[in-house]
């Protein structure tokens, strides 16, 4: 063999090692989701982490929405699961972190978390000991899609007030279109449904007082609220008890209804089952004409450390990277969704819209407070709203039920 | 051969009972796996309080006493259980009934017979799942076929599924097309088993159809017929799939479907739209649900066989 050969053959051993070295020194980590449909936004930016730290490699894993809480707590106690995991917020949190499962978030380790806003990481904190465990990803906004199409055609304009939104509404039915798609046939959906139609009513103050003791869900201006809801009820499908949200979506989307009461997260969604979709999302009616426009905002979750990773240091980073604007820019552009990070540049104008909506938007009221402990807030409304809808029990009775459902555990609550 | 091992056999006795043990062995690990282990487990969680996902302390019966009588859970258990007994009813009078007069009818051997059988069983091999969905695309208020055929002669929308009236007897309605040919095949076994002479016997003592039926037919498949009754009484209190995709976790419209398994389920487990888990309590209801169904069943099946011998 001659020296040139030789030396080539040194050379190309010498560049494999150097190859096999850097890939057995490459950690590989994994995060765990429920969403399954954004599986390749993910990887694209999770493309861009490893492109910034060449020594991480991010694998994708998700797991079905509906049973994705067993399988990560299950995973959890035997200590595996996911390194980064993708959870949902405030009591779902909660459960997990007394479970000692997540990692607490500093900014020594995070640093990111300084450009989150206050009432992001409320979501992600632990109530107890007043830690965050969670970065947040989203904040969803809840409120009224206008089929702009459907109202040019019928020579109405989306109203803004609640008096509007009726007479549209009875124009619109004579002329043979479903007002509102929504039925009540999806239990989680309607819960959002009495949030979207009812903040309006209800007002910053009556959050300050029933999350300060003041006042329960007895509260008149609560029950006056659910009764509006009654009125919705000529304006809805044929049969609305017994429609799914997702059928209330094709009604929407195929123009048969010209409002639905839905949420900021479907709007890739419909976007992406009929892109020629001319659609506006607005705040829900409001009480009286001058009023504050109060669409329905809450935080969904955000990414947790394991506990029992045994890459956390890489884990972390990942998390630290996810709350940086360099990620929260991506994510909003890939994902339609509007990320929580301070500014963060929203180019779509109808997710722009959304987030200006936000700036006066009232919390989602059972998700923030009461789904901390059993009964939630969220078991009793979904059981008994369908019933006050189908008039079997009066608004009276679910603000009763609410309430007294909740002192099992909510202080507050207790002997009014 | 035989000779050998019987030879075998007397001068090395324990090894027959070596390779009965070494055949039982992975059998009996698997069942003490998955389920004795997890029975036992439940058991055990059962007399704890979950703060998280962990328990963190013995508290004796509270988890039962919370589940049967601390309001909304009692509520919500009674509310379940109810459905569980009209289904278990409902079933045996609907579902079995209809089995014994298809059984019958096949049984007289009919032209076309062998083509019905076939039919009536063919919804029990697809799964439950499938069965759901098809049901509830049947029974959609706007685009439904049951909607569709019934806007033919002017009956509006009607929901089915969503009114609290007839969202449990749609359901169940939906069960007894899935299952309607299983009890049917076990009843017509048995009336197959049923001696020729003796039915002959009967016709030519002038018996028609109907004393057939009830005379002779149906003290004689009383084997059969406790079979079905147990699995059907069993089926009742486990029942799970088919109001899960059909009605949902929550058991909707307004709990008027839930069953003690969807509330088991949720209760244990959460669900990422109401709330938290909680295995103390939904061990509790676990326990109850095994102890009630195991203990009825005892009872029902030494009630039955006495039948059988009377018979």
């Amino acid at each position: 063999m001659s020296r040139r050969r030789i030396g080539l053959a040194l050379a190309a051993a010498s560049f494999a090692w150097g190859f096999a070295t850097s890939l057995a020194h490459a950690t590989d980590i994994s995060f765990w989701t429920w969403r399954q449909e954004d599986k390749a936004a993910y990887n694209e930016l999770f493309a861009d982490f490893t492109k910034a730290n060449p020594d991480i490699h991010v694998k994708f894993e998700s797991f079905p929405d509906e049973n994705y809480p067993t399988i990560v707590s299950t995973a959890l106690a035997g200590g595996k699961g996911g390194d980064v995991i993708h959870t949902h917020a405030y009591g779902w949190l909660e459960q997990f972190v007394k479970a000692g499962y997540f990692e607490p978030l500093d900014m020594a380790t995070v640093p990111s978390l300084a450009n989150q806003p206050a009432d992001a990481l409320v979501s992600g904190t632990y109530r107890a000991d007043k830690r965050v465990y969670s970065l947040p990803f989203a904040s969803q906004t809840l409120g009224l899609f206008i089929n702009k199409d459907v109202f040019a055609k019928a020579g109405l304009t989306p109203p803004t007030t609640w008096d509007e939104f009726i007479t549209v509404s009875k124009a619109m039915k004579e002329k043979g279109i479903y007002p509102l798609a929504n039925g009540m046939g999806t239990s989680w959906f309607n819960e959002m449904f009495v949030a979207i139609f009812t903040n309006p009513f209800l007002g910053q103050d009556f959050v300050s007082d029933l999350t300060s003791g003041k006042t329960t869900f007895k509260d008149p201006r609560y029950v006056a609220a659910l009764g509006k809801l009654l009125e919705l009820r000529p304006y809805m499908p044929e049969g609305f008890e017994g429609i799914d949200y997702e059928t209330a979506g094709q009604l929407f989307l195929s123009g048969k209804a010209a409002m639905l009461a839905g949420g900021s997260f479907d709007i890739a969604t419909y976007r992406s089952q009929n892109p020629a979709i001319n659609m506006d999302f607005v705040a829900p009616p409001l009480a009286k004409a001058g009023d504050t426009p109060q669409a329905t905002k809450f935080f969904d979750g955000g990414y947790a450390v394991n506990s029992k990773s045994a890459n956390k240091e890489a884990a972390l980073k990942l998390v630290k990277w996810m709350g940086t604007k360099e990620f929260g820019d991506k994510f909003s552009a890939l994902l339609g969704n509007i990320s929580p990070i301070k500014g963060v540049v929203i180019k779509d104008e109808l997710l722009s819209h959304v987030a200006k909506l936000n700036e006066t938007a009232m919390p989602h009221i059972n998700v923030v407070y009461f789904r901390f402990e059993k009964p939630t807030g969220s078991e009793l409304l979904q059981g008994d709203i369908t019933k006050m809808m189908s008039g079997s029990i009066t608004p009276d009775q679910l603000a009763a039920d609410l309430t007294d459902g909740l002192a099992k555990w909510y202080k507050p609550f207790q002997g009014k | 051969m035989a000779e050998g091992w019987r030879h075998s056999e007397r001068a090395f006795p324990w090894r027959r009972s070596l390779w009965i043990a070494a055949l039982l062995t992975p059998a009996l690990l698997v069942m003490v796996l998955f389920v004795l282990w997890p029975l036992l487990s439940a058991f055990r969680f059962a007399f704890y309080e979950f703060n998280g996902l962990r328990p963190s302390g013995f508290i004796g019966l509270e988890n039962f006493r919370q589940v049967l009588f601390e309001k909304p859970y009692s509520d919500w258990t009674w509310n379940a259980f109810k459905h569980n007994v009209i289904a278990f009813l409902a079933l045996m009078l609907f579902e079995n009934g209809t089995a014994f007069l298809i059984a019958f009818a096949l049984l007289k051997a009919l032209p076309g017979h062998r083509i019905h059988q076939v039919i009536v069983f063919l919804p029990v091999v697809l799964s439950a799942v499938i069965v759901g969905f098809l049901w509830k695309l049947f029974l959609h208020p706007l685009f439904g076929l049951v909607n569709q055929l019934l806007g033919l002669v002017g009956i509006g929308a009607i929901p089915w599924l969503g009114n609290e009236n007839t969202a449990l007897g749609s359901i169940l309605f939906a069960n007894i097309w899935h299952w309607l040919g299983f009890p049917t095949l076990v009843l017509l076994a048995g009336m197959q088993r049923i001696s020729k002479d003796v039915l002959e016997a009967a016709r030519l003592d002038g018996a028609g159809d109907y004393a057939l039926m009830t005379k002779i037919v149906w003290p004689l498949i009383a084997p059969s017929v406790t079979i079905v009754t147990i699995l059907t009484f069993i089926g009742s209190f486990n029942w799970f799939e088919i109001p899960y995709v059909m009605a949902g976790l929550t058991g909707s419209p307004g709990g008027s479907t839930d069953v003690l398994g969807l509330y088991f389920y949720r209760t244990a487990f959460g669900s990422t739209t109401t709330g938290i888990q909680d295995f103390g309590q939904g061990s509790a209801l676990a326990v109850l649900m095994f102890v009630f169904v195991a203990g009825v069943t005892a009872i029902a099946l030494r009630y039955l066989r006495r039948r059988e011998i009377e018979q």
